[in-house]
């Protein structure tokens, strides 16, 4: 026989927990799920899998933590130039790869891209806003390229597409919040740590592509 | 001035000739063909996308253009609505929507002014050919087909009274950026929607 804890004033706490627990997987049986009505086997299936898909891989979030650090770095309008150039140069790329565009050396590029931003941030790098523009735009074709052919064949790419770009963005927007620290001077430290730590993430990154691990 | 003008209505003919074979289609709420309408275009990211695109920017460019999209885009939808159902044609011409799609973001994207009679243009443009799209499939429906159309304007006007009315009032600058950046990501889902119309299977 299964005993329940009981609170201070002597109620059953297991017993109310089981209630709960149950009531919410009756209200789970009870969610409609006509719309889901294709095969979950990692297909491109709608707006889950897209979110899902930038973050699934940690030298895209190193990379794209850092294009939002390294904006936050150089203040306006790189804060906000930057992340809006990426996801779309990053989505250009990605329409290459599903057209079946080959680029050559794509690992690579995505392996360098977290070694520079990395570095960027970390030596508080200040170029002219075109060309950090064209540094981040050339890593995000790489990035969008390698999305693009890894995209399994699916339902909805619509859906798809919403998720995959919000999910990007919403990775810009960490660099760029995680970057705000940057107005005190201990937090500008820890943003050039956080750069180094990037740059040797790519370092690992860039290790694996010649040993032949990369994914 | 008068040649542009020709230009465009020429564009908009060539356009509406070839329309192509629908794809939205419609969602049945279970309350009746009024309310199919109502709710289509906020589960249709199709439509969504693009009406979102034009009544931010129209927002962004002042009041004047805000108010005269809130009621062109919605007539317009609903006459290429009527339209599409009588004609329902079944030519295609893949990607034109998300052509469409991509130059909204891009104009957010960009804030630059724009002459008031373009951002009209986009209305009208926009509300004909995503109404006959929607028309053409609500021809193959059972329901009331008008009904419907009548139903999608209705959400059409509550949707940018929404949205550019909240963009018109924008005044912090981080807000006007916040406003862009949507735009350069609806840029972003409409290549990436190109790139799904032209996949290679692998």
């Amino acid at each position: 026989m299964r005993h329940f804890k009981t609170d201070t004033t002597g109620n059953s706490v297991g017993f109310a927990n089981t209630v709960r627990y149950t009531l919410v997987s009756l209200l789970l049986l009870l969610y409609p799920l006509t719309a889901f009505a294709h095969k979950r086997g990692g297909e491109a299936i709608g707006f889950a899998s897209g979110f899902e898909h930038p973050i699934s891989g940690l030298d895209h979030i190193l990379a794209m933590v850092a294009v939002g650090l390294w904006g936050a770095q150089l203040g306006a309008p790189a804060i906000w130039v930057l992340p809006v150039v990426f996801p779309m140069v990053m989505a250009l790329g990605g329409m290459m790869g599903l057209m079946g565009i080959k680029l050559p050396g794509i690992e690579l590029c995505i392996a360098l891209s977290a070694v520079a931003l990395g570095f960027a941030v970390c030596t508080e790098a200040r170029p002219k806003l075109w060309v950090a523009g064209m540094i981040v735009g050339f890593f995000a074709i790489a990035h969008g390229h390698a999305h693009g052919t890894e995209l399994p064949m699916g339902a909805n790419g619509v859906l798809y597409s919403i998720g995959f770009v919000i999910a990007t963005g919403l990775l810009h927007a960490t660099g760029i919040g995680i970057g705000l620290i940057h107005r005190w001077s201990a937090g500008r430290i820890t943003l050039r740590l956080a750069g180094a730590v990037v740059a040797m993430g790519g370092v690992f990154f860039l290790w694996k592509v010649f040993s032949g691990d990369a994914a | 001035m008068r040649e542009r003008r020709s230009r465009f209505w020429l564009l908009c003919a060539i356009m509406l000739s070839v329309v192509p074979s629908a794809q939205a289609h419609l969602m049945n709420t279970g309350f009746g063909p009024f309310y199919d309408g109502l709710t289509h275009l906020f589960v249709t990211p199709e439509d969504l996308l693009p009406v979102i695109a034009l009544a931010l920017l129209a927002g962004l460019r002042g009041p004047r253009f805000g108010r005269s999209v809130l009621f062109v885009l919605p007539v317009a939808w609903l006459v290429g609505s009527t339209a599409g159902i009588w004609i329902a044609p079944q030519l295609t011409l893949p990607g034109l929507e998300i052509i469409l799609t991509i130059g909204l973001g891009a104009l957010l994207a960009a804030d630059r002014p724009l002459p008031f009679a373009f951002v009209v243009s986009l209305a009208i443009l926009l509300g004909l050919f995503h109404g006959i799209l929607n028309g053409a499939e609500l021809a193959k429906g059972p329901s009331s087909g008008q009904m419907v159309a009548v139903g999608v304007m209705v959400g059409l006007f509550v949707l940018v009274s929404l949205l550019a009315g909240q963009a018109a009032s924008v005044r912090l600058p981080w807000m006007r950026v916040a406003v862009r950046v949507a735009g350069s990501w609806i840029v972003a889902i409409g290549l990436l929607m190109l790139g799904w119309s032209m996949r290679v299977p692998a």
